[in-house]
């Protein structure tokens, strides 16, 4: 077989196939539901119920969905330049750590002291990407490994930071931060709901970094890398400043999420804050095709899927590890199609 | 002080023992990896398909089968996610890095699946009976290397062994240069009738049945038990591996062997006067920081073959 490439894909193949990677995704999931003993219609009915059946659980799907926007975005921005960012998960405790060091400190200028957390988490998390981006711009290592490789540095680091210099001393022994002061908590979007402005910020950032993709040289530029560094850098295009710039913005959107996780949820830092946001912040970039706005909307969907599975596995006693399966056979699908929607297959 | 301590972890034979058995998993994984990118594949795949073996080969054990039985389930079940990989990549295209995160997505996210499906509600998972240690008749006698080299399990024998046979093939047989020839220049592959489609795919199958079975040496040969998490990023760490070992075999071997061998000397550091002053984590950090620093120091001077990642489609130039 050989792709042939589709000049002008028709609207009805470009959102077509996507759409077929979702009902194959259902598909899936039946069978796995119907494999473990569940009857699949109804299980798939329980995560939407789980998801989106009570006020409560659609605030808890919002409030999930929260840190996905922001690592979905930190991961959709890299790689549309190319940048192979897998280190979100390290940004994202960047910038949690950040929001404690700065949080735990006694200011007494409120107003001040909050922005200053972000900032700080922002620049933590930049931080920690400009490393692997200035060994790639440099010397030409691989930034996969040296992003995922210091996901587990950074993480025995937190777990060094819980159990010593930030320990929380009324904290009866658990390795968890010293709380951040109540006064400096995101409040909440509505008064009496749980749901506190992290969401709002996620959605801020989105439309954000949609209008500078859409509207700013910088994120033309970051385009025109992505798509071929070679042609960039023959048009005068500087790739290396480019480079760096996006993976300052990447790692500043990822490490939003660890501050709006410690600051608007949680209140301290562990060693567990986050699930995994970082990696699952890849599966969102991906379904959402890599659209700033689209990032939204696939974590609300990835975000429904976990919670919903939550609910679904204490209803009928599937393993909550099918939300896990259903996201990466989604990818998977989702590749498949986005391939498939450019390229036309020739058997020959 | 600290020197004396050093140097008696360095002479003694049980440290080189317990370093040649932690390299044993990482030299099948690396093995396969290097195969994969010899062929032109980069296959991210690798973490969740060694937690697939991992599983997969001690559930085969704990249902009855053989230990080589198991070994073989695993590399079956690594040739499955294998199949899947060089699928998307390699006929379709596809970005390998996306689909290579996919499918280490996958794989982890069904062995727990299946992991917890067939033992609901267990609290510790169930042993069994792991391969003993095997002394080589004579060698084994031998005063230091006896110890150290010859008196480990069949599996990590079978791990060198592997390394030699992947080395052969790859140099001194035409399917290895076929191999090699489709990661250095596919077109001119094809042109001398070889089919690109047909090795890469090959390639990238056998390759992650090793990284599979890889992972069931972790729960065959060293722990003896299934648990989440127990792969802790050994696959990432193979892949700076085979840049470290600038795509060679033996190379691969004996980075493998020196990395394994200050992961031995970081859990002995931690039981001297220095494990009582510096935090465990540092330790635990340090094969991580490691990987990165010898990845940075070798990417300069490393033949990358020409071909890695680049999807080959015929009939576009």
């Amino acid at each position: 077989m050989r792709l042939e490439a589709i000049p002008n894909p028709s609207s009805l193949r470009r959102y077509g196939f996507p759409a077929l990677a979702i009902v194959a995704t259902v598909l899936v999931a039946s069978v796995l539901s119907w494999v473990a003993g569940a009857e699949p219609f109804a299980t798939l009915g329980l995560i939407v119920k789980g998801a989106t059946g009570s006020r409560l659980a659609i605030l808890e799907t919002l409030n999930r969905a929260t840190p996905l926007i922001f690592t979905g975005l930190a991961v959709a921005v890299a790689f549309r330049a190319k940048l192979w960012n897998i280190g979100a998960e390290a940004q994202l405790y960047a910038g949690a750590v950040m929001t404690v060091v700065i949080g735990t400190s006694a200011w007494g200028v409120v107003w001040l002291q909050l922005p200053l957390m972000a900032l700080g988490a922002v620049a933590a998390g930049a931080l920690v990407l400009l490393g692997p981006v200035l060994l790639k711009t440099r010397f030409g290592v691989d930034e996969v490994v040296t992003t995922l490789l210091f996901n587990f540095v950074m993480l025995l680091f937190v777990s060094w930071l819980v159990e010593g210099p930030l320990k929380d001393p009324m904290g009866m022994g658990w390795p968890k931060s010293t709380p951040v002061d109540r006064d400096l908590r995101l409040p909440r979007m509505v008064e009496g709901l749980r749901l506190h402005w992290g969401f709002g910020l996620a959605l801020i950032a989105a439309v954000l970094v949609w209008l500078m993709q859409a509207r700013t040289v910088l994120g033309y530029e970051i385009r025109a890398v992505g798509q071929n560094a070679r042609a960039a850098r023959f048009a005068g295009i500087p790739v290396n400043s480019v480079l760096v710039k996006t993976a300052l913005l990447s790692g500043g959107l990822a490490a939003l999420a660890g501050f709006s996780e410690v600051a608007g949820l949680k209140g301290h830092l562990t060693r567990d804050l986050s699930p995994g946001f970082g990696y699952t912040g890849i599966i969102v970039a991906m379904l959402a095709l890599l659209h700033p706005l689209g990032v939204v909307v696939a974590a609300l969907f990835v975000a429904g899927i976990f919670v919903g599975a939550d609910s679904m596995s204490r209803a009928a006693g599937v393993p909550t590890y099918l939300a896990d399966i259903l996201l990466a056979v989604a990818l998977l699908f989702m590749v498949l199609a986005l391939g498939l929607s450019r390229y036309r297959v020739v058997w020959k | 002080m600290e020197m004396m301590a050093l140097w008696e972890i360095l002479i003694s034979a049980s440290f080189w023992a317990a370093a040649i058995r932690i390299a044993s998993p990482l030299i099948f994984a690396t093995l396969g990896e290097l195969l994969c990118e010899r062929a032109g594949v980069l296959n991210l795949g690798i973490e969740g398909i060694m937690v697939m073996g991992a599983f997969t080969g001690w559930f085969a054990v704990y249902l009855g089968l053989p230990l080589w039985g198991g070994v073989a389930v695993a590399f079956a079940s690594g040739m499955v996610f294998g199949l899947l990989h060089a699928t998307l990549t390699v006929p379709f295209g596809l970005s390998q890095h996306v689909v290579g995160l996919g499918v280490t997505l996958l794989a982890t996210a069904t062995a727990y699946f299946a992991y917890r499906l067939a033992l609901p509600q267990v609290t510790s998972p169930p042993r069994i009976d792991p391969f003993q240690p095997l002394p080589v008749p004579i060698l084994s006698d031998i005063p230091f290397f006896g110890p150290a080299l010859f008196t480990q399990t069949a599996l990590t024998y079978a791990a060198f062994g592997l390394a030699l046979v992947v080395g052969v093939v790859l140099y001194r047989t035409p399917l290895g240069l076929a191999v090699r020839a489709v990661g250095e220049n596919p077109a001119a592959a094809a042109a001398q009738g070889l089919s690109v489609t047909g090795l890469r795919m090959g390639a990238v199958v056998v390759g992650s049945g090793f990284m599979a079975v890889g992972g069931a040496f972790l729960t065959l040969s060293a722990f003896s038990s299934f648990f989440f998490d127990m792969v802790n990023g050994r696959g990432w760490i193979c892949i700076a591996l085979v840049v470290f070992g600038a795509w060679r075999p033996g190379k691969a071997v004996l980075g493998a062997v020196l990395f394994a061998a200050f992961d031995a000397g970081q859990v002995r550091l931690q039981q001297t006067e220095l494990g009582a002053v510096l935090p465990y984590q540092l330790f635990l950090a340090l094969p991580f920081i490691l990987s990165i620093v010898a990845l940075v120091i070798m990417s300069r001077r490393a033949e990358v073959p020409a071909a890695l990642m680049v999807p080959y489609n015929k009939g576009e130039r």
